[in-house]
């Protein structure tokens, strides 16, 4: 126990490791907060659909020669976020087919894409390290971090400023737009800073693998919280934890990254499964 | 006169379902509006709400009336039954709508939505899963919300759906009390014809081709009320 106490102790001691905590955490909590609204609009697959669509953006943008690939990425999976949010309400099916088109879509033009347009040597490790996670996460400088905090920071306070608002549009649609509420500038709002939040984290855990951080939170919370702020925070306090859990594992096993967090989801979704047999807070 | 409809015609998709309705609701007014499925009911009430515009004519509401100060108990949607939410919770939503900008509940919101929860007799729920509740718990709760956004209107799209047969007796009982003792105006969407004629004061009728505006009793005596309650002839038994 303690050689391996004594071996984080050395890791943690370089700065890389810590950022890679700092910008892991923060992204698994932004996730985790919009994923419970995401898991109870029935929007669970939006996650998938829109990172499998990034992927395919970010595919266009590497043969483009684009320098930062995000100002092609992020326009692209916003606009697509809300054409799907809004589309999805009141035609289910169509809408559920559409994402399964886009999604897959997407993915075979970007693979076809890079490799037609073929822009460095590695094509099959590239599209394995977007699909899956790259290890980019522990070579992050200060000015990434400091970036990450700031889109942190803003998803966050967008969260808590529009809690109650949100709480509403997602309990109850025609409700809230029949008592006064823009039912449609949340749901903007709902998909575009989910479209920021899967093109942040498809850094992190991959573009297979951010809707795991979406929904996986939010479920193992369901299974123990009655209320909807016992609900949000449970998530988020579950997301901040595999996180870091995943992290770490990662470095004392030199497991992947993404998978180790999303194992670690895993895991807690099993347990609160079985504790929400026997306790409701 | 609180809310008054001027040569009013719906439908959609450029298609129209109704033909030109002419009606009014003054203050402490129960309407009630009947009618065979796809007459248009929930096109009149999303009308009303402001939420889509009449193809044509005009919904005119007096000045001391906005939209937002119309309680609203929308038909109840699968989606809502598993979702984490205390009653509580759900309830103070209800105050939303006349907050404006103003992003968190202050003293005055919870105030009213605790007397709301103690006029429904629901108060000791407050805590409870909103999913662990019964049909007709659930219903009062939506009730509580809607009354919390009601300043004068109260507008139901088929309060007892699904309820059970002692569940919406309370139910329609609620709403006629709130109706008496508060002086709400009720305009209610129901196809419960028995219920509606003894509750209501006014009848709309919205049928294929044929539409009735009136008080109760003239609408249960004439010809299309008569048909519609079952009492009328029936033309097939005449035949025999």
């Amino acid at each position: 126990m303690n050689s391996v106490l004594n071996e984080l102790g050395y890791y943690f001691s370089f700065p890389f490791v810590q950022y890679a905590l700092i910008v892991g955490v923060l992204i698994a909590l932004c996730s985790a907060l919009f994923g419970v609204i995401l898991v109870l609009k029935r929007f669970s697959f939006l996650g998938d659909g829109l990172s499998h669509t990034a992927f395919g953006a970010l595919a266009i943008a590497t043969v483009l020669g684009v320098n930062n690939e995000i100002y092609v990425v992020l326009p692209i999976t916003a606009v697509l976020a809300v054409f799907l949010l809004k589309k999805g309400q009141n035609t289910k099916v169509k809408g559920d087919a559409a994402l399964a088109m886009m999604s897959v879509g997407a993915l075979a033009i970007g693979y076809m894409i890079l490799n037609i347009f073929p822009g460095s040597p590695n094509i099959a490790g590239d599209v394995c390290s977007t699909l899956f996670g790259a290890t980019s996460i522990l070579t992050l400088d200060k000015t990434d971090v400091l970036i990450c905090a700031v889109f942190a920071g803003v998803v966050i306070a967008l969260f808590m400023i529009f809690y109650n608002k949100i709480f509403a549009v997602t309990f109850d649609e025609s409700f809230s737009e029949g008592t006064g509420i823009n039912t449609d500038a949340y749901n903007i709002i709902i998909a575009v800073v989910t479209a920021v939040i899967i093109v942040v984290a498809m850094n992190l855990v991959g573009s297979l693998l951010i809707s795991a951080l979406i929904v996986f939170p939010a479920l193992s919370a369901m299974r123990i919280y009655k209320s909807f702020l016992g609900t949000v925070i449970c998530s988020a306090i579950v997301a901040v934890v595999s996180a870091m859990l995943g992290i770490v594992i990662s470095i004392l096993a030199s497991t992947p990254v993404g998978p180790s967090i999303v194992v670690m989801n895993i895991l807690f979704f099993v347990l609160f499964t079985i504790t929400g047999r026997f306790i409701k807070v | 006169m609180q809310i008054e409809c001027r040569d009013v015609s719906l439908g959609y998709d450029g298609r129209q379902i109704t033909e030109t309705l002419n009606f009014s609701v003054s203050e402490g007014d129960y309407l009630c509006i009947v009618g065979e499925n796809g007459a248009g009911k929930s096109t009149l009430v999303k009308t009303l709400l402001g939420l889509t515009s009449p193809m044509g004519g005009k919904v005119i509401f007096d000045k001391s009336i906005k939209t937002k100060d119309i309680g609203y108990l929308p038909q109840q949607a699968e989606l809502q039954r598993d979702f984490p939410a205390t009653v509580w919770e759900i309830v103070l939503s209800g105050c939303l709508g006349s907050m404006g900008m103003r992003p968190w509940f202050s003293k005055k919101e919870k105030q009213l939505a605790e007397e709301n929860l103690k006029k429904l007799s629901i108060f000791d729920l407050k805590n409870k899963s909103y999913r662990t509740l019964s049909g007709g718990q659930q219903q009062r709760v939506l009730l509580a919300r809607a009354l919390c956004a009601a300043k004068k209107v109260l507008l139901l799209d088929e309060p007892a759906a699904g309820l059970d047969p002692v569940a919406t007796n309370e139910m329609y009982h609620l709403v006629m009390e709130l109706n008496h003792h508060e002086g709400l105006t009720v305009v209610m969407v129901s196809h419960d014809i028995n219920a509606a004629v003894r509750h209501a004061k006014h009848i709309l009728h919205l049928g294929n081709g044929l539409t009735f505006y009136g008080e109760t009793g003239d609408y249960v005596a004439s010809d299309i009320g008569k048909a519609f309650l079952g009492i009328g002839k029936c033309r097939r038994c005449d035949n025999e």
